[in-house]
């Protein structure tokens, strides 16, 4: 009986066909790493996520430095990290939505997502003048420049803010130092939108920015970035099932003593404004528009300690610190900015591992009085 | 054994599939295999134990293989028998001399020690092997002595206190801190699926069943570097007959090696290791707040860890194909099974079909022989000690022994129940539409049960395990 189609396909491979099949493998692989780079969807896939759907949001901005126990990951691609906060859920009809903008002080840092500056303003349960209820937002990302919180505004404008609150100290400010947050740095395509579209004082074409070349937009090229994403909504299960977000390990407290140092990074006495990036603050308050926005200058710990006369504390050198303090008030003074400075609030019991990381009384506190203001507005 | 291991082994088995001819053929796979165990071996912390646990491997591959050569009715080529001990050696002092190569430096994790150390270690091995030659070849309670060394050891590596003990002693013999010994010190890469090969020769030869074997093929199906670090757990028997027969390496082989290696690696690093993220384990077991998520976590474990373990088997069954070697399968579908007893013969089928062959068959037919025991006593004591068994070889904790025990008893309630049911059932082929519902929702059983038997594993104490199943069922 001769062999029916059938069976001929089930004869075992000759060498032809086992050529061909790597070939073809090698073809579409080649095909499909080929559209990858002209297509470069990870921003659109980036934007497929579970949270908000089969889990909630988070509550604050993904970071982790430790994914497998703190269900959290440090990721650059912003989309991603959007798409997993609770603040890309449609607005309800009676929500007056305030995003807190900010870095690991607002993010909170060794805080459990319910003592964060945003939970403690959330359980206030402040109206706006229009009867709407105000809900906060915590989009604070634990690595400090000012040019961060800008890139990380540009993308939450998108999700329909009635309010802004911006907060940032003196680490974040210089300009020398807007790029060295990692997020920063590798998204250089937008943050060079942002450079053109505000006129920064940033070198477009600095060297700490990470351009990707032709092989690092393949998906050979982006599998990190990638598995990332993918990471990012699994562990968005593991959020979901135990509201863990961060680790809390073992801190050492916050410096008291200090040698004496009057340095703060290459700058010399007195500070000026063009050693800061209120350049970036303006582009920011700009970038809002219509919907108000509050700078605040976060508090810091004072410290009583050796040498505290001449440093507030382990980052800032006291001549520094008051310099910049004052030219942020002439800068909000003189650009119309709604600016409250509140560096003293907080106690210096209430500073965990840094001279900004507060406790959760002290984040409370902190809610207290930036509530008081909303209410005064 | 990463992606990086798992991409290096399937060019070398390309490359050997290409090069080697004839003869060549088993030298390149030992000599491969050889040097592979010392590739993969991990770091430990004490000092030179990432050179001397795969050399020891060696050791006792050569004591047994002295021990048990006079099985077979043939003797041994001599000469072939001093030229692969001698590539042996050569092999281990290639690895010794890596020290000294500058950047080439080194095929095990760390630096291994200095050459006239390998060089001392190497003539103590070889005198042992030569003296188990020449004066206890062929001795029954050697053999059995042997076996008992081999299981006890086995045992020591399994039992984290014995384990942290034996670290304690080897450290203060390198003059390395006591007080840091831990469990985690030594890590005998491939050694649980070693000394179940090792016990199986020694007990076929007990049983006269072992064939003719040169230490070359000897060490080969030992170390062979496919099957090292996760099994299967192949026969000797079967695998020499695959080693001796000629081998002409033709596109299906390339084709379907190539196929089950690139099914290992999807499941493995892309369901296995993305399930990872979120499946059941001693961490977040009791961080979970809610029952659903709980299941949905379990339910990952299951599939994390079959898809892990049947991952890891495919490479190795794919890496063997390409170099002409058929290693037995280890998984057959288990989780769309209809019943526990054919789950078992399709879940880690080389170690179930093992401790079936050297305990509950014997142990059930020694049994039955005694006329001593009802039918349902035998199945019981068999199963459950089998089972138990099969849950120590993966850890000496009383959470394995439970799960090995849940098994057993799966085992025996479903035999039982065949036993009694059987007329019954044979009436469900004349309505297949009953049968087929009936067979979906056994299915659907066996799966839970092994599901829930789960918990055992994956938790390290009954506490822990025991808070689980409460959560689940809302206790």
């Amino acid at each position: 009986m001769a062999d029916s189609p059938s069976s001929e396909t089930t004869q075992r491979p000759d060498k032809g066909f086992v050529i061909r099949v790597i070939l073809k493998a090698l073809g579409l692989f080649v095909i499909l790493n080929v559209l990858y780079i002209l297509l470069d969807p990870l921003p659109m896939l980036a934007r497929v996520s579970i949270y908000n759907s089969i889990v909630p949001g988070r509550e604050r901005l993904p970071f982790g430095e430790a994914p497998d126990k703190a269900y959290n990951l440090s990721l650059y691609s912003v989309e991603a990290m959007f798409a997993s906060h609770e603040a890309s859920q449609p607005k309800a009809d009676d929500e007056y939505r305030v995003f807190l903008m900010g870095d690991s002080s607002v993010w909170g840092y060794l805080l459990e997502p319910k003592d964060t500056l945003s939970s403690y303003l959330n359980q206030m349960d402040l109206i706006a003048p229009d009867g709407r209820s105000m809900r906060f937002y915590n989009l604070g990302h634990p690595t400090i420049s000012q040019t961060k919180d800008l890139l990380l505004l540009s993308y939450a404008m998108d999700y329909d803010p009635d309010l802004i609150i911006w907060l940032t100290t003196l680490e974040a400010a210089p300009s020398s130092k807007q790029l060295f947050s990692p997020l920063v740095q590798n998204n250089p395509e937008q943050v060079r939108e942002l450079i053109a579209e505000y006129d920064l004082n940033i070198d477009p074409d600095d060297p700490s920015f990470v351009d990707r070349t032709a092989w690092d937009r393949t998906i050979i090229g982006e599998r990190r970035a990638l598995a990332d994403v993918l990471r990012l909504n699994l562990y968005g299960i593991m959020w979901a099932s135990t509201g863990i977000d961060q680790i809390y390990p073992d801190y050492e407290p916050r410096q008291e003593d200090f040698e004496e140092d009057y340095s703060f990074y290459e700058f010399e006495e007195p500070l000026t404004a063009d050693d800061l990036a209120f350049d970036v603050i303006g582009a920011g308050v700009e970038m809002a528009g219509d919907v108000p926005v509050i700078l605040v200058n976060e508090p810091i710990f004072i410290s009583m300690g050796e040498n505290s006369d001449i440093r507030y504390n382990f980052f800032y050198p006291r001549w520094a610190y008051d310099d910049y303090r004052a030219l942020f008030a002439e800068q909000a003074e003189a650009n119309g900015w709604c600016y409250l400075d509140l560096w003293d609030l907080v106690p210096g019991t209430e500073f965990t591992n840094s001279a900004i990381h507060l406790t959760p009384t002290g984040s409370d506190l902190l809610a207290e009085e930036i509530g008081k203001s909303i209410e005064d507005r | 054994m990463t992606l990086f291991h798992i991409s290096i082994f399937s060019a070398a088995a390309i490359l050997f599939s290409v090069l080697a001819k004839g003869r060549w053929r088993n030298w390149l796979m030992l000599a491969g295999s050889v040097l592979a165990i010392y590739w993969v071996q991990s770091v430990t912390p004490i000092r030179y134990l990432d050179f001397w646990l795969p050399t020891a491997t060696l050791a006792l591959v050569g004591v047994v293989w002295a021990l048990s050569w006079a099985g077979g009715d043939e003797k041994p080529d001599q000469r072939e028998t001093l030229i692969t001990a001698a590539v042996l050696i050569g092999l281990v002092l290639i690895v010794g001399l890596l020290r000294y190569a500058g950047p080439l430096c080194c095929l095990t994790p760390s630096r291994p020690p200095q050459i006239w150390i390998v060089g001392i270690g190497l003539t103590l091995i070889a005198g042992l092997v030569f003296g188990v030659e020449r004066g206890l070849t062929g001795k029954r309670w050697a053999v059995i002595g042997t076996i008992i060394g081999l299981l006890g050891l086995l045992i020591v590596l399994k039992t984290e206190p014995l384990t942290e003990f034996a670290s304690a002693g080897i450290r203060s013999l390198m003059g390395q801190s006591v007080e840091q010994a831990s469990a985690f010190d030594i890590r005998w890469l491939g050694f649980s699926y070693v000394a179940f090969r090792l016990v199986h020769v020694l007990l076929d030869w007990i049983n006269g069943r072992l064939p003719a074997v040169s230490l070359q093929e000897f060490v080969i199906y030992v170390v062979f570097f496919p099957a090292f670090t996760a099994g299967p757990i192949d026969r000797v028997d079967r695998f020499v007959r695959d080693l001796r027969a000629e081998y002409t390496f033709t596109p299906t082989d390339l084709y379907e090696g190539g196929q089950r290696i690139v099914i290992g690696i999807l499941k493995k690093f892309v369901l296995a290791d993305g399930l990872a993220l979120l499946a059941l384990s001693g961490q977040n077991a009791l961080q979970v707040e809610s029952t659903g998520w709980l299941w949905v976590m379990l339910y990952a474990y299951a599939f994390r860890l079959y898809l892990d373990f049947s991952g890891y088997t495919d490479v190795a069954i794919g890496v063997g194909r390409l170099m002409g070697i058929t290693l037995p399968e280890n998984f057959e579908r288990p989780y769309l099974k209809t019943n526990l007893t054919t789950f078992w013969n399709s879940w880690h089928m080389t170690l179930a079909q093992w401790f079936r062959a050297y305990w509950f068959n014997p142990v059930s037919r020694r049994m039955r022989t005694a006329k001593k025991w009802p039918v349902w006593a035998i199945i019981l004591f068999g199963q459950i000690t089998t089972m138990v068994m099969i849950g120590l070889w993966h850890g000496v904790t009383w959470n394995y022994a439970i799960w090995g025990a849940w098994h057993g008893l799966g085992l025996f309630v479903h035999n039982r129940w065949l036993n009694v049911m059987r007329a019954r059932l044979r009436k469900l082929d004349e309505r297949p539409a009953l049968k087929k519902a009936y067979n979906v929702l056994c299915v659907v059983f066996t799966f839970h049960f092994v599901l829930l038997g789960w918990i055992w594993f994956a938790l390290p104490t009954v506490d822990m395990a025991g808070a689980v199943f409460a959560k689940l069922f809302g206790m």
